[in-house]
Formats: structure tokens, sequence, C-alpha cells
């Protein structure tokens, strides 16, 4: 997806989804185009491409990164991790079905941002409370869902996890 | 909740209707796995992008595209002659709005640009990224024009003009005079006034316009995937606007990242991408990036507004006066016109009341801007805002309290069938059953109290109370009868397949509403089948009947409806063929739970019984049994034009005089919209809602400068509400069920942002107004409230 001719291209490697991915690059590729359009993931979303609305949000070392920010050859070496990743190894089933339950979605795009987030939140752990919660989404734009039933998910799985739902 | 649906048989006991059930289909969304348009990539697809005008208003002079078309991986540069040679030009009026004017359009100018960021010319190419490092090699010399690009400037006698043949900037006029206002004003022991400033704001869908056009030569044929609120709509447009035939048109709607009135106007570039596909003769994508959105996605709002009210000495409101003038671009929207907020303005004010008399002007006028038109709540929050302010100021110089004061004036549940000094015709309505609701639900006495304590405590917090109607399920005479092919009516196919389930396929669409579930929730029970079983397709031409679609709250209340009969109308077959195949009568029959039983419902034979001997034994058939186990319906509404629903809003914020800064504590909302099909997603529709309504009063505003430059076009610079600035939304319900329809629905969508800006409104200044500060203007930023306060 670029203008450069191959030899602009650059390697890089990483894992992605925990498996290992080799490609050529063009250095002005963001993770985000790399993830959506080289490897098919398209569950990782553009909203703003600026870094604002957290559409864009994957696990980059095990922390949430805006994948519009980063450029593809950043993540050499490093292990990125996507909703399609999250769910396939089961590490978000318990959101995703409260998430479902509440309805805390509405047209979805923002949906797998929300994820990551809500993801990074439930393995810090505790019980925080709905404002820290609230807080913690801020870098999640949603147009749809006024936001409540998404806090609301998280607050239910957070209390299952930790036991006292 | 749980009332039964009238007309259900004993058999059919409602299980679904009523029920808070989440959406099947949102589990693909939460597994990563949606199909939104952006995602989508076609074999052979090339990207388009668009140089843009960086001026207000300017005359086009030359064009150089040489450069980009040798620049690498470009495939087509278009200019606007390029693409006229191909589509008919479209004009943006409607000939029920008497007088209107707009001047016609195309896909892309080819004599001069009206705004800034309007589409000038096209570039075709391998990749998004070629295609838009060879859009900055297209060299456009423009002449530039005087910008109009604010009212003021647009309606001054000596104005130049947006459109030089015409012979002002007025696109539309209008006005509503029930007669003896002077009078009414004249002997009122008080009146109240103000002048309001609504600012332009816009939809922001999360998922930006994307669209790929893909004509197929062979055989002159159009697939276009475009993320739509309105596909058979825009099917009848391509169909007609670059001579195809309409049956080889197909327009596929999948996933849709949010819409709210944004994704169903035509815009320059969707139509060009039509024809940049047919010159290229491959698929062609375009992605509004959201720089790009801000600066071409229809506005809406920017109204501003002169209202009066009489008030009599006990508080009766007696009639209202208002001056209504809005901004709306260079154009017109097509088909839907950009006149229609500013009718619904001027027609809602001061509707939830009864008035002695009423008159009001609109003036709808030019300016080199993007257009505005239709989006969510279309003019509901500015007439509510209006009105509801007025109600707060009649109550201060009264000394009633707003809930009192609205007890008071508004139309008693008891006198409906009534009408609008307006013209607007109410079924029923509940504002009194509403108002006492929200009494309880916001704890109101003892919010009251607690404000008096915390004041005096130099706390300022505020109460702000808003009553709305809202415009639900229109018939014709919304669109079709000014001449637009806009469908009032939807259809639906209905099917049990051969393995005994249950197909719908129906022209209503699906942008995360829960479209599909509540329509799967409506046959579950007046078909007699389990959820489950029931696939619900929708958002695509080539899959379902033509229909409206998803708009203007008619999802529940048509689409439903639809599905309602069309369940009826094959139960009946199912029955009927289950009888010829038992021997018994068909009235002796029910489906119930996907089994024909009898009335003391033992069962006879499953419904997959039923279609297994249909498709694949009809030999076994009695004589003269009819195995039709596939039907279409259609549904238009009919009765009352348009199915109103209401409700009322409470908002309570915290106001930090030093700061200017708002805390939303909580916000409150008692909305009646008919029969309740599915609660959860009726509340998740209006906390949506709401915080659209939030972001308008708090946040959201296009800023332009003289030049008619957008200065704050990106998501870093325009605000929309985050979850941290969010309060928690309490809901109640009451539900006076439309008598028009089986179903008994009317719509919700809007109900949230119809009224939740006006109740903020009244709150802030229900803050501040001992320190005598007053706030008539929305968004109410930290500045604006300080300017209030002589602060600033
Ligand atoms: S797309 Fe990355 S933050 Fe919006
Ligand atoms: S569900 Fe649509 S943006 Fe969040």
């Amino acid at each position: 997806m670029s203008a450069s001719p191959m030899s602009d291209f650059l390697p890089v490697t990483l894992t992605v989804n925990g498996t290992a991915v080799s490609r050529m690059v063009a250095p002005r590729t963001t993770l985000a185009d790399f993830v959506r359009t080289d490897l098919q993931l398209t569950g990782t979303h553009t909203g703003c491409e600026m870094g604002a609305c957290g559409a864009c949000l994957v696990l980059m070392n095990g922390e949430p990164v805006h994948s519009c920010l980063v450029f593809a050859i950043q993540a050499d070496g490093a292990a990125i991790e996507t909703v399609e990743g999250l769910t396939e190894r089961g590490a978000i089933e318990d959101l995703q079905r409260a998430f479902h339950e509440r309805n805390a979605l509405q047209c979805g795009f923002c949906t797998p941002g929300m994820l990551v987030t809500g993801h990074a939140i439930l393995e810090k752990g505790g019980l925080p409370d709905r404002e820290h919660i609230r807080d913690a989404l801020s870098g999640n734009y949603c147009r749809c869902t006024g936001y409540e039933a998404i806090v609301d998910a998280i607050e239910r799985a957070l209390r299952e996890r930790e036991g006292c739902a | 909740m749980n009332a039964p649906v009238h007309g259900s048989t004993a058999f059919d006991r409602p299980a679904h209707v009523g029920r808070g059930m989440s959406r099947p289909n949102a589990k693909r969304l939460l597994a990563g796995k949606g199909n939104y348009v952006t995602d989508l990539a076609l074999p052979r697809m090339l990207h388009a992008a668009f140089v843009r005008s960086p001026h207000a208003h300017a005359r086009i002079g030359a064009i150089d595209v040489e450069a980009a078309r040798a620049a690498p991986g470009v495939r087509l540069v278009a200019t606007g002659e390029d693409i006229a040679k191909l589509c008919t030009p479209w004009t943006g009026t409607l000939d029920h709005f008497k007088g209107m004017k707009s001047a016609p359009q195309l896909p892309l100018p080819v004599d001069k640009v009206v705004w800034s960021g309007q589409a000038v010319v096209a570039v075709v190419a391998d990749s998004r990224a070629e295609a838009e490092d060879a859009a900055e090699l297209v060299m456009i010399d423009y002449e530039e024009l005087p910008v109009l690009a604010d009212l003021d400037t647009a309606l001054a006698p000596d104005a130049p003009k947006v459109t030089e043949d015409f012979a002002d900037n007025l696109c539309f006029r209008s006005a509503l005079d029930s007669g003896g206002v002077d009078a009414v004003f004249a002997s009122a022991a008080h009146v109240v006034e103000a002048d309001f400033l609504f600012g332009r704001h816009t939809g922001v869908p999360l998922e930006p316009r994307a669209i790929i056009a893909d004509y197929d030569a062979s055989e002159h044929r159009l697939t276009v995937h475009h993320a739509t609120q309105t596909p058979f709509q825009f099917q009848d447009l391509y169909s007609r606007h670059y001579g195809i035939p309409e049956a080889r048109v197909r327009v596929v709607a999948p996933d849709v990242g949010g819409s709210f009135g944004v994704k169903l106007h035509v815009y320059n570039e969707d139509m060009a991408v039509v024809g940049l596909s047919i010159l290229c003769r491959r698929p062609v994508k375009f992605v509004a990036d959201r720089l790009e959105a801000f600066v071409s996605d229809i506005h809406a709002r920017d109204h501003r507004v002169h209202a009066r009210a009489a008030v009599a000495a006990d508080g009766t409101l007696l009639a209202m006066d208002v001056e209504d003038e809005t901004g709306i671009g260079a154009f017109s929207t097509y088909p839907r016109t950009s006149v229609v907020e500013g009718n619904q303005v001027i027609r809602l004010i001061g509707a939830p009341y009864r008035l002695e008399g009423y008159r009001a002007g609109l003036k709808v006028v030019f300016q080199n801007k993007v257009q505005t038109s239709q989006y969510r709540a279309v003019g509901h929050p500015i007439a509510c805002a209006v009105t509801e302010h007025l109600v707060d100021e009649a109550a201060r110089v009264t000394g009633l309290d707003p809930l009192e004061i609205r007890a008071k004036n508004v139309i008693p549940d008891t006198a409906y069938p009534c009408a609008s000094l307006s013209g607007y015709k109410f079924e029923k309505l509940s504002h009194e059953a509403c108002l006492t609701k929200l009494r309880a639900l916001m704890d109101y006495e003892r919010l009251r109290t607690e404000q008096a304590e915390l004041r005096a405590r130099g706390i300022l917090r505020g109460i702000g109370i808003a009553t709305f109607v809202e415009i639900t399920n229109p018939t014709p005479a919304f669109y079709g009868i000014g001449g637009a092919r806009i469908s009032a009516q939807d259809g639906a196919v209905l099917a049990v397949t051969p393995s005994g389930e249950v197909r719908c396929q129906i022209s209503v669409t699906e942008q995360g509403q829960g479209t599909e579930t509540i329509v799967g929730q409506v046959i579950a029970d007046h078909l007699g089948v389990p959820r489950d079983i029931i696939r619900v397709m929708t958002g695509d031409t080539a899959v379902t009947p033509h229909g409206g679609a998803t708009w203007a709250c008619r999802g529940a209340g048509i689409g439903g409806e639809t599905a309602l009969q069309a369940a009826r109308k094959l139960k009946t077959n199912v029955l009927s063929l289950a009888a010829g195949i038992l021997q018994a009568k068909p009235a002796d029959l029910d489906l119930v739970n996907a089994e024909v039983v009898d009335r003391d419902g033992t069962v006879r034979m499953s419904l997959a019984e039923v279609a297994r001997i249909a498709y694949f034994r009809s030999d076994t058939l009695p004589d003269g049994a009819e195995a039709q186990l596939t039907v279409a319906h259609h549904f238009a509404p009919k009765g009352y034009p348009f199915a109103f629903t209401n409700g009322i809003h409470g908002c309570h914020v915290e106001v930090d005089a030093e700061t200017g800064l708002v805390k939303i504590l909580k916000h409150f909302v008692v909305e009646d919209c008919g029969r309740i099909i599915n609660p959860l997603l009726v509340e998740e529709q209006v906390r949506g809602g709401v915080v659209q309504g939030l972001g308008a009063a708090f946040f959201e505003e296009c800023l332009y400068d003289q030049g008619g430059q957008l200065t704050n076009g990106s998501l870093a610079d325009y605000l929309v509400p985050m979850s941290c600035e969010m309060p928690d939304i309490l809901i109640d319900h009451v539900e006076t069920p439309t008598l028009d329809t089986e179903l008994g629905a009317k719509g919700c969508g809007e109900a949230g942002t119809a009224a939740a800006s006006a109740a903020a409104l009244n709150a802030v200044n229900d803050a501040l107004g001992p320190l005598g500060a007053r706030l008539t203007q929305v968004p109410m930023t930290p500045a604006r409230i300080l300017k209030a306060l002589g602060r600033f």
C-alpha cells in the first residue's frame, strides 16, 4: 500500500496474535494499516488516524498502543495482539459476554478498541469504581452507546474476575 | 413492560415482544469480525482520493493534471467535466416546500467551488497512498470570490450571491400564524424573550463514510458497497443519474459504523466514485478520512432564533412568537433537502403545551459552507431548547417551580386526540404521566433541598427540565408528496426454510440499533417460533424488497409492523397447510414454539415436518393444499401522518464559576415510545441519544473563520463527549401504543437527543441564576459560561 518502489521497502519481523510474521513494508505504513491490509486483521479499526479515538488500539508487548500512531517498522521484534487474537485465545471471553448481555455496543466500530482497553483494566485487577473506569475509557470514543453500558459491562467483568459477581 | 401485545391469541402469548434481549448479530462485532465497507477489498480494486478546494468561494480556472497522471500507480485523473458526461445533475428541492430553491449539483464542480473542502478533481490509483500523493500534484487555478461565511453577510441586501442566478441567498422562507398573536401579547401580564444561538455541529459516526463502486461493463451492471442507512434510495439515485436500469443496480450496506442521519444523503464524492468505476472499469473505493469527513459530511443545526412568550399572571402560557434563521451551506442537500430542520423547528416549538396563539417565521439561508441536513433529532433540540428556556423564564417571572409550570401547561393526557397550533396532529401523548414519573425518578424535592443547602456553601448546582414531542414513523407526507422517491413503506419476505427454520429478508436496515433483533422478536411471537431459529437479513437491495429503511425512527414502528403482518400471513399459510395434512380445520390449530398444536395445546406436528412435506413430499399433500411457505408483504403507515412520541428530561449539573467547567452529575429521561419491543435496546438508544445531545450542549461545534475555513476539523480539535465527562443516565418509561398499527410501537432513536441539550441549558441557567447570569447559546463552553458570569 505505498507509492514507494519495492527497493524502498524495509523488512519487518514481528509476532502477531502468536504467529511469527515477516513482511516488507513501506516505511510510512502504520501498524494499523499493516494489520488491516497486509494481514487482513480488520477487527482493528481506524476512526481518526491521529491518536484521539482509540478505535485502533492493539496490544504491543502487552500494553495498549494506538496502532495508527506506530509505524509497522517500529513494531519490529514486538509481539502484537489484536482483538482477533484476544478472542481466539479466550482472553476476553467474559468481557465479550458482558458486553453482549449488557448491549454495550451498537454499531460495533469502537468495540475492538473498547475491548483492548477493557482487557487492560481487567489485567490490572482490583475493583476500580465507575469513575475510574470512565477515566480509563476516556481515550476511547463511542458515538453510539453513551458509554454507560460499556462501563457497566467492564464493571461486571471485573466483579466476576474478583469473584464477587 | 410484559403486557400482552393486543391482538395476540390465547395461543401465542408474547414471549419475546416486551423483553430485553441482547442482539444475536452483536457477537460477530465483538469478535472483531465485523464486515464494514472500510474493511472490504475487491479483486482489482482501485482507490480514489480527491483534490479539495482551499477556498470557500472561487471560480475554477485552468486545471493541470499532467503531473498527477504520470505519477506512480495512477490509473485515472478525472475532473468535473469528465464525470459530468456520465452523471446527470441533481437539485435538492422538494415540491411541498413552496418556493424553495437550490442550484443543480454535479459530482465534481465544473465552474466554481462554493465551500472550502469541496472535492474538485478525483485521482484513482492502485493504493490510497499513491492516489493521495498524485492528488498533491494537481494544479488548479482559482479566482477568489467574496465569501459568505455567516448569516448576516448572506442576508445583507447588497450581499454577493452564492448562486449568481438567484435574486438572493434565501433557499426557503416559511411562516405560520394562528392569528390574534399580537393581541395576546398586548394583554399578557408578562412577556419573556430571548435570542438563541445554536452552533453548527456534525454527526461524527466513528466509521467515516465509505463506498466501493463496482461497475461491470459486460452486463452494464453496477454494484455499490455503501455504508449507508438507505440502500434503496441510493439504488434509485445511482440508476437514474447514471442511466443504469434499476434492476441492474445493487446497493449493499453491510455493517455500518454509525450513521445518525449522516449516511443517508447524497455526497459529491460518493456519486463521483460511481463514475470513476465506470471510467476505470474496475472497482473503486473511497473512504473519507476524518479530516475529509469534517469538511464534507453534512453538518446540522446552525440556527439563530429570536423567541418570546406571553404569560398570564398565574403562569399560564398564552402564546409564542419566534423567528428562526438557519444557515445551510451553498446547496440544499439532495434528495432530502436542507429545509426540513428549520421546518421542524418552527412546527415543534411550543408543541407540548396548550397555547392560544402561535406565530413563527423561518429563513433558510445559503452560505459558503458545507451543506447542513438531517442529523439525529432533526430540528427537535432547537425547538425544545427555545420552548423550554422560555418556560423556565415564565416560571421565574411568575414564581413557579419549573415542574409546576410544566404540569400546569402541558396538554393534559385526557385531551387527545388534538393538534398543535402549528398543525401537527397528536394521537395520544402522555406528558402528565411522564412528568409524574420524572419527579419520582429524580427524587426532585430532595435535589432541590440539596441544591439550596449546597448553594449556602457556595456550590452551584442546577436542575434543568425539558419536555419534548418527537416525530417518528413518517408517512409519505414527509418526502413522498414532495416528489422524492423515498419510500414510506417497507417490505419483507418471510419464509419457512426446508428445515423448518425461518428466514426474514426485510427492507429496514441495521446500524447497531438492534433492528434485526426486534424484527426477530416480533416474528417469534406472531409466527409462533423461538427467536433463535429466525434469521433476519437486511441491507442489500438484491436480497430484500424495496423499502424506506431506517431513518426518522421508523425501524421499530414501520419495520416491526411489516414483520408482524408478514408473520401473520405466513402463519395462516402454515396452519392451512398443516390442516390439510392433519385433516383438521385451520381455526382449530395454532403454531406455538415451532409446533402445530390443537386448541388444548396438544402437539400435532412440528413446523419442520410441515416444511419437509411441503418442500420434498408435495406428492403426499391432499388435493388443493397450497404449500406457500414463503410470503412477501409490504406495510405503509396510514392514519396519522406521523406517530408522535413524547417524554421529559431532567439534567443535574454542578457549575464551577471560577473555571466555567460543568460537571454533569446525572441525567434522567422518562419517555413514551409506544409499545416497547425490547427495553434493553430502547434504553441504549435513549442513552446514546442523550450523550449526542449533551455533546451539542457542551462541546460540539464546527468553528469557521471569516474566510469560511473550518478551523477545528479534526478529532483532536472538535470535541466529542468522552466517557469521563458523561453521567449515568436514569430512564423510565410510559407506554402509550399507537392504535394505527397492531404492534403499537413508535420510535425512540431521537428521544435522547431531542431534549438533552435543552435540559442541560436549563440546568446550567438554574445553577447560574442567583449570580444573574444567563446563557442562550450552545455549546455552553467554559469561555461562554465565564462570559455570561462577566468574568471573561
Ligand atoms: S484511529 Fe488511532 S486513535 Fe483513532
Ligand atoms: S458502538 Fe458505535 S461507536 Fe461505539
